[in-house]
């Protein structure tokens, strides 16, 4: 056995167990006091890392992209947070849900990515667009994202929306919005929204929640964003894109139900949809912003005539084509109804996810839109 | 090991650390008790650590092989079976209640685990069901007859000693090359009458082999020179199978941990808490900074995404840092688990990457395995080879460390990758070795000009570092086209896009 210089002094296990549980609990609940910090700003994006051309989302590590709900730490990850808008910059944002985003396309292969290698040219300036779209269907989420957005001095917005993302029974369910629950509120609160601000959807942190603890898989997450920065700027990946993946279906359901909604309820279909929400971000912003329906797979497979993809059946896209084009007019918004614009194969997995083909399709009209809107 | 299985070996070395230091147990029967105790559950963790393999109950059998061998081992090794010396006389294993304990424990507790099917919904100790108690039954059967002839045998043969050593090294090269271990998935398979089209050259993931295999050559080789010292069945048990090195080592030499388990232990609180800080500085390094790394770490994928120079050299060095760091890890949980119990596992690490030379990395570099190969390869290789005079003594060393370095290669998988790394860093060695021997002959003053000295020191460690981390762009990859792709695109001769 070891025998002990009897000079040294003796350490007490248990004293130093004592304290070091003691000083974690501190430090745990201490950070309940941080909540108001915000961490997601401190980035090693647009610094040591380039600025991701969209926001970060990603399910598996071989996306090297990490989906997460602090919408600071999104932004701060996007490369529009790191660029000083030049004087002949013409900065265009586009919003959106996965197809803005860009599902199985690579960034340059996006709206934004095949906007910006047109070099476009707006109330003389070069158009420079930023991909603000984010997968999950929720126009509360793009709303979300826009307000956030309007901080780094858009020229104009685009919203590229579609009709799944309208149901009022939609708008909380997106994780990013149910994740942030003040944010939402707020949202709610501001444009007099129909949303519940009580919903249960909506998360709301427990005292424990908000401890060191209970935020670690954020933290993680956010460490995890930073050091996928790094896969990020030395591959170009940022999505995982597979060699064979399933189609969209083209051979549909019998079924003419649209979120449990039938034809008969069409004289009350309008108020299942948040057209609230709409409103609120198209009066968002004080500059010009375009109302874009895009472009959705038109089948001619099996019970065609009653659906016109998975996702919609005739009688509800047709009442939504409608509606928007009144309150259009009533608004005056500035809208470009896309629909039709892609054949059945420039779609992927998909009833609205386009090809590259597709989204060059997509591209030239919106050129049109944005140069109509600026002369 | 997992976080659950490093958490459940803590609380069982302090737990059997506390027993036996327990002032009212402090006799000769607490230390005795703590080797028992410490066979237990390294029997139980060789079945729990097992990760589950796609071939019916061979999370079952793969352990229980490991528990056969060491039986068999011991019998052929110990009193038991040949005698220690030449002139001594054996003595029957069943005269020592010692021995007849350990040998109950390492067959009943798997019996134990094998009936947990009849009254466990789910099982504990393995990953997947036991197999019928019946077939186990049978298996012990079996296994006590081939011990027993075996050990008649080695009494009257001393080849058996080397068969059973060239069977180890044949078991390690089915399972370390692929191919092999594909066709043995596929013997398998078809035996136990399951679909080929899964088989896969993973299917045979033995826990711990790699490690055991040498520990049970050193003790077997040993035996052969007369240098192994009596060992009782719990001692050997305890030493082939203990649960903190048993997944990723270091690999300790028999005598030395039996001196620990003979040693009158009594876990102090300094004990528990330098235990404790190097279980926690494994934990960190293992769990927080290797695991990290490991997400952007070189491997395959990698290798063909990474576009620049630049960035391919971030993935190489965060693939450097990760594998010392997960090793390490590994290394700082298994030796200060065993601490607490009383065992002062050797080291594996002494700061590999801030070594001026690769002869120095070798020796702080996994130095339990180095030191292995050395005493058992090395050695013996360089007395044979110094018999052929007309070979140049710079050729000699040349093929000493290479065949060295690729029998370390070997021993982490038998492909074409592992080889070249095996090679990289036998020629490595060999060229620093001329490099010195040119320096100490040409430059005999250098030692004295401190200035020049530190610059040598600094520049060492650098081109030291890189030509390590240079190695395992070998060592990480699957094959050799894609490391030689990585390489050209570290020095900017290649572009994937």
């Amino acid at each position: 056995m070891e025998i002990m210089d009897p000079t040294t002094p003796r350490i007490r296990l248990f004293a130093v167990l004592l304290k070091a549980t003691l000083l974690f609990a501190l430090f745990n609940f201490a950070f309940l006091f941080l909540q108001n910090i915000p961490f997601g700003k401190f980035s090693l994006y647009n610094s040591l890392l380039p600025g991701r051309e969209r926001l970060p989302y990603g399910e598996v590590p071989e996306s090297y992209s990490v989906s997460l709900f602090d919408v600071d730490a999104m932004f701060a990850s996007h490369v529009i947070a790191g660029r000083e808008k030049a004087p002949g910059e013409y900065r265009v944002l586009l919003i959106g849900d996965s197809s803005v985003w860009g599902t199985l396309l690579e960034p340059e292969e996006t709206l934004a990515g095949q906007l910006n290698a047109n070099a476009l040219e707006a109330c003389g300036k070069t158009v420079r667009a930023y991909n603000l779209g984010y997968p999950t269907l929720s126009l509360l989420k793009e709303l979300m994202l826009l307000d956030h957005a309007l901080q780094y001095q858009p020229d104009m917005i685009i919203w590229l929306t579609t009709l799944e993302s309208f149901p009022q029974e939609r708008q909380l369910t997106s994780p990013l919005v149910a994740n942030n629950a003040a944010r939402a509120r707020e949202l709610i609160g501001r444009y007099q929204l129909s949303a519940d601000p009580n919903d249960p959807e909506l998360v709301d942190l427990s005292k424990w929640d908000q401890t060191f603890v209970g935020q670690r898989r954020a933290i993680a997450d956010h460490l995890r964003l930073q050091l996928y920065g790094t896969l990020w700027a030395s591959t170009g990946i940022d999505q995982v894109y597979p060699e064979n993946y399933v189609r969209a279906q083209i051979d549909l359901e019998p079924s003419d139900e649209f979120h449990g909604l039938t034809p008969a309820d069409l004289p009350s279909f309008a108020e299942a949809l948040a057209f609230d929400v709409l409103e609120a971000g198209l009066s968002a912003a004080s500059v010009p912003t375009l109302l874009v329906n895009e472009p959705i797979l038109i089948s001619n497979g099996a019970n065609s005539d009653i659906r016109y993809n998975f996702f919609y059946p005739r009688w509800a896209y047709d009442e939504y084509r409608k509606l928007l084009l009144e309150r259009s007019a009533k608004y005056e918004w500035n809208y470009f109804d896309f629909w039709d614009l892609a054949p059945m194969q420039e779609f992927t997995n998909s009833g609205v996810h386009l090809t590259p083909e597709g989204e060059a399709m997509l591209t030239e009209k919106v050129a049109e839109a944005i140069q109509a809107t600026c002369r | 090991m997992g976080l659950l299985q490093v958490g459940a070996s803590i609380l069982t070395s302090l737990l059997i650390g506390a027993l036996t230091g327990a002032a009212v147990l402090r006799t000769r029967f607490a230390q005795t008790a703590r080797t028992y105790l410490l066979l237990a559950f390294s029997i139980l963790a060789v079945y729990w650590f097992q990760p589950l393999v796609p071939l019916r109950s061979f999370d079952f059998w793969l352990p229980s092989l490991t528990l056969a061998l060491v039986v068999l081992t011991w019998f052929i090794t110990s009193s038991g079976g040949a005698p220690a010396q030449a002139d001594a006389p054996a003595e029957p294993w069943w005269r020592s209640p010692q021995n007849s304990i350990a040998l109950l424990l390492i067959v009943g507790l798997p019996a134990l685990i094998a009936l947990s099917r009849y009254f466990l919904p789910e099982p504990i100790f393995t990953a997947a069901p036991p197999p019928r108690f019946i077939i186990f039954l049978v298996f012990v059967i079996a296994l006590a007859i081939a011990i027993a002839l075996t050990s008649w045998l080695s009494r009257r043969l001393l080849w058996v000693l080397s068969a059973l050593i060239v069977f180890l090294i044949l078991v390690l090269i089915v399972l370390k090359t692929p191919a092999l271990s594909l066709q043995t998935s596929i013997f398998f398979r078809t035996l136990t009458n399951r679909s080929l089209e899964n088989a896969a050259s993973t299917d045979l993931r033995w826990l711990g082999f790699s490690y055991i295999a040498f520990r049970l050559i050193h003790v077997l080789r040993d035996k052969q020179a007369g240098r192994l010292p009596p060992l009782s069945l719990a001692e050997f048990g305890t030493y082939v199978v203990f649960f903190p090195s048993l997944a990723a080592g270091p690999i300790d030499r028999a005598e030395r941990f039996a001196g620990d388990l003979r040693k009158d232990f009594a876990l102090t609180q300094d004990d528990t808490l330098a235990a404790g800080i190097r279980i926690f500085a494994g934990l960190f390094k293992k769990f927080v900074i290797a695991d990290t790394l490991a997400l952007i770490a070189l491997n395959d994928l990698l290798a063909t995404q990474v576009r620049g120079s630049g960035w391919m050299w971030v993935i190489l060095y965060a693939y450097t840092f990760q594998i010392y760091f997960d090793f390490s890890g590994y290394t700082d949980i298994a030796v200060g688990i065993a601490r607490l119990a009383g065992i002062k596992l050797p080291e594996n690490f002494a700061a590999p990457y801030l070594k001026p030379n690769i002869t120095q990395f070798w020796n702080s570099w996994h130095m339990t395995l180095t030191q292995w190969i050395r005493n058992y390869f090395f050695n013996p290789f360089n007395r044979w080879i110094r018999r052929f005079k007309r070979i140049p003594a710079w050729t000699m060393i040349l093929i000493g460390q290479a065949a060295t370095m690729l029998l370390i290669g070997l021993w982490h998988g038998i492909t074409l990758n592992f080889i070249i790394w095996g090679l990289w860093h036998g020629i490595g060695l060999f060229l620093q070795n001329r490099w010195s021997d040119f320096i100490r002959t040409h430059y005999p003053n250098l030692q004295q000009n401190s200035r020049l000295q530190s610059v040598l020191q600094v520049g060492g460690v650098i081109v030291t570092f890189h030509f390590v981390a240079l190695g395992w762009v070998f060592f990480a990859l699957s094959e050799p086209g894609l490391s030689w792709q990585v390489i050209l695109k570290l020095f900017g001769v290649y572009s994937s896009r």
